[in-house]
């Protein structure tokens, strides 16, 4: 709790010095689009927005919270025909067709003001398409293993150093009549998460990204590794059954009540897991282990967004509400663990004394040295993620199908990269 | 009429309006209709066809975003496109197991149909599922399939069948879906029916009687044939129905598992406006054929309604 004060204390003197010149007395109208629909976030981000209408009293904000998956389809009709002010969004290739129809402000001019420009450059690359910035990040958050240390003990297992260990690990949770993983793959982008990091851990964080831009075949023989490595846990039945009619939620009970011992997805996960009575003695996290000795680690942390609508009307008060909401006082209160529990942007922020998230910051600062990629539908073009998942949640269900399922990905991803 | 008479009285003075009342009022009735089919029928569909031939993301405007491909949209819908293979198979079953609904729903309009005490609640009770939202239809038998909990393992279970998730498995979930589909359409078809049974005449009924028709043969000689005008709207109905089904697949399967009960309109949506979709042209030349394969039906539709009006006025 100390370094949590102390940094909040330290940096609500620098907020203050910052923020006040930018925020006195905003008039006027600001509109903000959420996709934030999940019960912790939601909090989090009206507390937020309170805050800030505290600061200024006389603006009038109206906030809309939109479901989290309808959000996705709606962005392209509410940016064309209803522009907010304000919306959150997603980092890297996922804003590409906004940016390119012009429907994302170019914000380089905040990125260039000294206070974000030296204490955001961490994710400066996440925001930056055509060598503009279109955004500010607010959060992020490390993926990885989310799993039951009481089960762990009472079978004698400890977290695995490498993907063998990790393969023992499960044969002995299969043996003890569990499942070793729980995943929900009715929305897909849960099972690229093991894609994602299956990948990088067989062939690194550089083949990762020049896979998302179209260089290698999904028929190439190092895809087939990729789908090998993979295929020894879906053929083992580590992970729960009739998966694909479940959303990731609800393939959370199996970890609650010890039917299955882990699960691979973001930080997002302890609340609900801790809401459903998971102390933390009974949860704990761990890296996704090594595959191939040799192949240095890297990490997957998707950072979530927020941007200015260009055909909004307010954009002075947009721009005031992103320099609020990326300062270090704000990043230190929204991230903390009794608000989204992830990490915060802001490099003079302090970061949660909550287990998780101090396991994922040391992670993503100490041990990822071959990189940080977005997350699998992030980073490639979102036909190509469509395509793919879709293979990749048949694979889970029908490994044999492999060779018919990667011809036709590649025939998508021809179509795709010859124009 | 009222008008009528002083255009006998002073004939010279007539408007032009006047002169052609007869031949314009008709014209002007239909008018707001006309405006309105126009703007939004008929122009979009126009429309869907010009930016079938374009490669353009939806995102700003067609004419300086999108690309001119003329047909390749097409040409790879029909040729290398095996999603597309795959909608258009579930239409077909959509098509041909959704027409269950039409004998169903005879068979309950012929049930309630008698004068017992409370018929009116159970009548309304077996249309109640037709007045719900699909959307809540969808997720009632989401629910039911569910493999874990859901009441329908449970039932199959009790007759001693291994349980089966019908929703997660790609060879059933189509019919899974059309099962929910052809709970509100046999409501429609029973609809139909009952009010067409209410104007069955008694006395033909009376008179086949007399000559010993009973039971099946009543049915098919006598009932039926007074029917067919509710045959033929049932049809109609629920054959555009079947072609337009998107909500429950949408609601219940997301299109999943791995795109195996997509459906023509659903892929559309998929391509040109789902999270993943960016395809504007290519979902705009599925629609075409989406609706060129309806407009077999329409059309049959329209034609028999020409027909039956001419052999009516003659």
């Amino acid at each position: 709790m100390q370094t949590t004060l102390k940094a909040t204390i330290a940096s609500l003197a620098t907020a203050v010095v910052l923020a006040s010149p930018a925020s006195a007395d905003l008039t006027g109208n600001l509109r903000i689009n959420l996709d934030t629909s999940n019960p912790a976030p939601r909090a989090t981000m009206e507390a937020m927005i309170s805050r800030f209408q505290a600061l200024n009293p006389e603006l009038n904000i109206t906030t809309n919270v939109i479901d989290r998956e309808a959000y996705k389809t709606q962005i392209r009709n509410f940016l064309s025909a209803d522009a907010p002010d304000v919306l959150t969004w997603y980092a890297a290739n996922r804003m590409t067709p906004y940016v390119d129809a012009g429907l994302f402000e170019d914000v380089s001019d905040l990125w260039a003001e000294p206070a974000i420009a030296a204490s955001l450059a961490s994710t400066k690359g996440a925001l930056t398409l055509n060598g503009k910035q279109w955004g500010v990040p607010y959060t992020y958050y490390q993926i990885g293993v989310y799993y039951r240390k009481d089960i762990y003990d009472e079978l004698g297992l400890s977290e695995p150093k490498d993907f063998s260990e990790m393969l023992a690990n499960c044969e002995a949770m299969l043996a003890s009549g569990r499942k070793c993983y729980t995943i929900g793959t009715k929305w897909l982008w849960t099972a690229a998460a093991w894609f994602d990091y299956i990948s990088m851990r067989t062939h690194g964080y550089d083949y990762q990204m020049s896979f998302a831009r179209g260089d290698v075949k999904w028929t190439d023989p190092s895809v087939y590794e990729t789908f090998e490595n993979w295929g020894k846990l879906v053929r083992m039945g580590a992970f729960v059954d009739d998966h694909q009619n479940k959303d990731w939620q609800q393939s959370l009970p199996f970890v609650v009540n010890g039917e299955a011992g882990g699960i691979l997805l973001g930080n997002f996960t302890v609340a609900p897991l801790r809401t459903a009575g998971l102390t933390d003695d009974q949860l704990d996290f761990h890296q996704f282990p090594a595959i191939k000795p040799g192949i240095a680690m890297a990490e997957a942390a998707p950072t979530d967004t927020f941007h200015i609508a260009a055909n909004g009307q307010n954009k002075d008060n947009a721009r005031a509400f992103l320099r609020y909401l990326v300062s270090p006082a704000e990043q230190t209160i929204i991230n903390n663990g009794d608000n989204l529990g992830q990490i915060p942007i802001n490099s003079a922020s302090g970061v949660s004394d909550d287990k998780f998230v101090q396991q994922g910051f040391e992670m993503l600062s100490s041990n990822s040295p071959g990189g940080v990629a977005q997350f699998f539908d992030r980073d490639f073009p979102a036909e190509m993620a469509k395509a793919a998942m879709e293979g990749m949640q048949e694979f889970m269900l029908f490994p044999d199908n492999l060779d018919d399922i990667l011809e036709r990905i590649e025939s998508v991803r021809q179509d795709l990269y010859q124009e | 009429m009222a008008t009528t008479s002083p255009r006998n009285k002073a004939p010279a003075k007539q408007s032009w309006y006047k002169r052609n009342e007869i031949a314009i009022t008709p014209w002007l009735f239909l008018m707001p209709a006309i405006l309105m089919f126009t703007l939004y029928v008929v122009f979009p569909i126009f429309q869907s066809f010009q930016i079938s031939l374009f490669k353009w993301d939806g995102l700003g405007s067609l004419n300086t975003h999108g690309k001119y491909v003329g047909l390749d949209n097409y040409e790879k819908l029909l040729t290398r496109d095996r999603s597309f293979n795959t909608s258009l198979w579930n239409n077909l079953k959509w098509l041909i197991f959704y027409l269950a609904a039409i004998p169903a729903g005879l068979c309950i309009a012929l049930f309630l149909n008698q004068t017992v005490r409370g018929i009116r609640l159970y009548k309304s009770l077996f249309f109640f599922p037709f007045v719900i939202s699909q959307i809540v239809v969808g997720l009632f038998f989401t629910w039911f399939y569910d493999p874990q909990y859901g009441l329908f393992n449970g039932i199959i279970g009790f007759i001693g069948f291994e349980p089966i998730n019908v929703l997660g498995d790609p060879n059933l979930a189509t019919y899974g879906i059309i099962a929910a589909g052809l709970w509100p359409q046999t409501a429609f078809c029973m609809i139909l029916y009952l009010t067409g049974l209410n104007s069955v005449d008694p006395e033909q009924i009376e008179a086949a009687r007399l000559d010993g028709a009973k039971g099946l043969k009543m049915l098919w000689f006598v009932i039926l044939p007074q029917l067919r005008p509710a045959t033929f709207i049932a049809f109609v109905v629920t054959v555009i129905g079947s072609l337009r089904s998107f909500d429950l697949i949408a609601i219940m399967t997301n299109g999943g598992p791995f795109g195996s009960t997509r459906v023509l309109s659903f892929y559309m949506f998929e391509k040109s406006l789902s999270e993943y979709g960016f395809k504007m042209g290519y979902g705009a030349a599925i629609a075409v054929i989406l609706f060129l394969i309806m407009m077999v039906f329409i059309g049959y539709f329209l034609w028999k309604t020409y027909q039956d009006e001419k052999t009516t006025n003659r």
